[in-house]
């Protein structure tokens, strides 16, 4: 089986995946949720079928000069309202005027999450991300140093983490483009989306360094790579048979309030499957062979 | 370690491992049995330690759910410091602290969680009163943010009896003076001793030594004038006393607020009063209030799609890898009891979050055993016999599966560290579920094949 014979293919899909979420990630950014931006949220059980309660609802708490973001239905009964951050007043006057109109009404949540917070939780985010991604590069490359002569550890920790870009550009790519709201555990699937697309490029890796020192020294590079994926792809995909088996029923069966935590996962798993094969090793091929080719 | 090469002492170590976990996994699960022969009422599960006058504690009564699962009221507060010197600030928190576990044992809340923290330059008080049911007076008390502050009438503004509604009303009549919570030690209270009516409950005022002395200026310009004791600036004063004459005299004794109580009333204002006895005014950064329902019904769901997970799982491997297959489907088992007796010893609080990361584990639990066994799988096809395939499979799968692990454990370790709350709940699963799944896969997984062999003709559908 010859995988690295349409390494450039594979490159050219990757980018047709991801250029239109960069697009939209550079036009309409990401739909942040109260926990970046401060906000309030406002859930409500209305004890009946909340669908086609929307305007009502709105209209209620524009009654008490609170401006709505974002209406959403988490099941059938319940109805959640993000607004602009509210007091726990306010809550009180909604919450009132709300039971009065549903009787069976109940309140399930409320949540109001300052601008402050909101600010510094981006700001931990993005730090927690940098720091994330350097550490991964520096241990690759320790990991990695003992790769035979002319090869050098510094370019698998460099395709790897480029992999691992792949995976989190193009979580975020699905999610600007389905206007998906991002949240703070966003963050925490997009660091184990990272954190399991490098586990996977290094188990190929792994077997690629093993086979430059096994293979006869006259298979070249490409062959050595190919090999090695080829090796590797059943226990790629098994892996990723149980992981996303696990994340599937999750997605289908584990309710509203953690789903779009698991649809980043999930969407990030099946990426970094696919990156570990038809990413990183053919950047590692191409750059060997461009080096081979100038030298 | 010689006696760890020896098969029977790994699987007795690998059974006692895993009975002890099982034992702290499970709920506690009652045993009566009564009957002319035997009396038994006893119970497996959910125990409790405590030794050395509860300085070691191991409690496995239950799992520590967090107030997503709960349900409960979560309320993270800034104390404004600006007006309080640099050295005064962490006693000032502190104070303030205090003052909210008051307040929160006044709700009669269990288990209430008060803490504080700074961040940056910010100081915060967070309480968490998991399973309130009443979510708006949790807010309205614990969010009552405002200093308490005495008010004086503005010039010009006489004081008579008749004009007590009028000025309890028209909040424009009154201004700030220097004397605020801040300045008050303490609040309850007695009985008088030498007035009319005996034994009439009043209300005392303890000031500090500095608070008294700008009470008593307050109070020689106020006398036969009320004095406001507000907690919020647009809303009608808490109480509104009259300073009598003798008061601004001298102020030996504390002064105290009279009037028509009974013992009940007399509380209810000195709660009101000492809760707005904040040293720092604060402000409410963020509220959460989850209701019970909620949080039972994805409970549920969870739990469903992880055992649907599970067995999709279970049945994978056993069809992939045949016998092997079913015992490491084994060690998976061995490895939710595991992690399941750690959440509880630890504790780890779990949320829903930390559930969907412990359903992912399982997951990749099973990523190390698929290594080896595909491993196996080929050092077989390369003609090696069985047995030494099996040892080959784990010793060079050993590198992969150690160098990937550590790129994961290093994620989940930048999660703990900048994450907070929910997200360090998912870290702290993650991790350990990469500790514990190193054990069972690896240790686990070899000593069950070492006990219970190999399939007898074929390993793993390759013929030999």
């Amino acid at each position: 089986m010859n995988i690295m014979k349409y390494k450039n293919v594979y490159l050219l899909f990757s980018l047709i995946v991801l250029v239109p979420g960069i697009i939209s990630l550079f036009i309409y950014r990401l739909n942040l949720s109260n926990d970046f931006t401060g906000g309030s949220v406002f859930s409500f059980d209305l004890g009946k079928s909340a669908h086609g309660e929307k305007e009502s609802a709105a209209a209620l708490f524009k009654g008490q000069g609170i401006r709505v973001r974002e209406i959403t239905f988490d099941s059938i009964q319940n109805i959640t309202l993000q607004t602009d951050p509210a007091t726990a007043k306010q809550n009180d006057a909604i919450k009132n005027a709300v039971v009065s109109k549903y009787p069976q009404a109940k309140q399930t949540l409320f949540e109001t999450i300052g601008p402050s917070i909101g600010l510094e939780t981006t700001k931990k985010s993005v730090t927690a991300l940098g720091v994330a991604s350097i550490g991964i590069v520096l241990y690759i490359a320790y990991a990695f140093r003992n790769i035979p002569k002319p090869y050098s550890s510094f370019k698998f920790g460099v395709s790897a983490v480029i992999a691992m870009l792949h995976d989190g550009l193009l979580v975020l790519g699905v999610f600007s483009i389905f206007r998906i709201q991002v949240d703070a555990l966003f963050i925490t699937a997009l660091l184990t989306v990272i954190g399991f697309s490098v586990h996977d490029s290094i188990v190929v890796f792994d077997r690629v360094r093993e086979n430059l020192g096994k293979l006869p020294k006259s298979m070249s590079f490409e062959n050595i790579v190919n090999y090695s994926v080829v090796e590797t792809l059943n226990r790629s995909l098994a892996t990723s048979f149980t992981v996303i088996a696990v994340l599937t029923s999750l997605l289908l069966l584990g309710g509203g309030s953690t789903r779009n935590f698991v649809l980043a996962l999930t969407v990030g798993m099946i990426s970094g499957t696919y990156s570990s094969i038809f990413t990183a090793s053919p950047i590692l091929v191409i750059w060997e062979d461009f080096r081979a080719r100038t030298k | 370690m010689e006696m760890f090469k020896n098969v029977y002492f790994r699987l007795g170590l690998v059974v006692a491992i895993s009975l002890v976990s099982l034992l702290a996994a499970l709920p506690r699960v009652p045993i009566v049995i009564k009957n002319s022969f035997v009396n038994i009422d006893s119970f497996i599960g959910g125990y409790y330690f405590s030794i050395l006058n509860g300085k070691v504690r191991l409690d496995l009564r239950e799992v520590k759910k967090g107030l997503d699962l709960k349900g409960g009221v979560r309320i993270v507060l800034r104390a404004d410091m600006s007006k309080i010197p640099p050295n005064d600030r962490n006693a000032a928190l502190d104070a303030a602290r205090q003052i909210m576990e008051k307040r929160v044992n006044f709700l009669g809340v269990s288990e209430p969680y008060i803490t504080s923290s700074k961040v940056g330059d910010d100081y915060r008080i967070i309480v968490e009163m998991p399973g309130t049911t009443d979510i708006a007076q949790a807010v309205n008390l614990i969010g009552q943010t405002a200093q308490l502050r005495f008010r004086q009438l503005k010039a010009g503004n006489d004081w008579s009896q008749d004009k007590f509604a009028q000025y309890y009303q028209d909040l424009g009549v009154w201004e700030d003076t220097n004397v605020t919570g801040a300045d008050l030690k303490g609040v309850d209270i007695v009985f008088d001793e030498s007035g009319a009516v005996s034994q009439a409950p009043q209300v005392r005022l303890k000031f500090t030594s500095d608070g008294r002395k700008k009470f008593s200026e307050l109070a020689k310009k106020n006398v036969g004038k009320p004095i406001g004791l507000f907690l919020d600036t647009d809303e009608s004063p808490v109480s509104m006393p009259v300073v009598s004459a003798g008061l601004s005299e001298t102020l030996i004794d504390d002064p105290v607020i009279t009037g028509n109580f009974d013992v009940q009333t007399a509380n209810a204002l000195s709660i009101q009063i000492r809760a707005g006895a904040l040293p720092v005014p604060v402000e409410v950064l963020e509220q959460t209030a989850v209701g019970a329902t909620l949080g039972e019904a994805s409970v549920v769901e969870s739990l469903f799609a992880g055992i649907v997970g599970l067995l999709t799982v279970l049945i994978f491997m056993a069809y992939m890898y045949g016998r092997l297959g079913f015992l490491a489907d084994m060690a998976l088992v061995i490895y939710i009891l595991i992690v399941l007796a750690f959440f509880k010893a630890i504790p780890v609080v779990l949320t829903l979050p930390g559930i969907a990361g412990f359903i992912l584990s399982v997951g990749m639990a099973a990523d190390a055993n698929i290594l080896i066994f595909e491993r196996t799988k080929e050092e077989i096809l390369w003609g090696r016999p069985r047995g030494v395939a099996i040892k080959y499979g784990f010793e060079r799968a050993w590198q992969s599966i150690r160098d990937s692990n550590a790129s994961s454990l290093l994620t989940s370790g930048v999660l703990f560290y900048f994450g907070s709350g929910a997200v360090r709940g998912f870290a702290l699963t993650l991790a350990l579920g990469i500790a514990v799944s190193l054990f069972t896969s690896i240790f686990v997984t070899k000593t069950l094949i070492s006990v219970f062999g190999v399939d007898k003709k074929t390993l793993l559908g390759v013929r030999q």
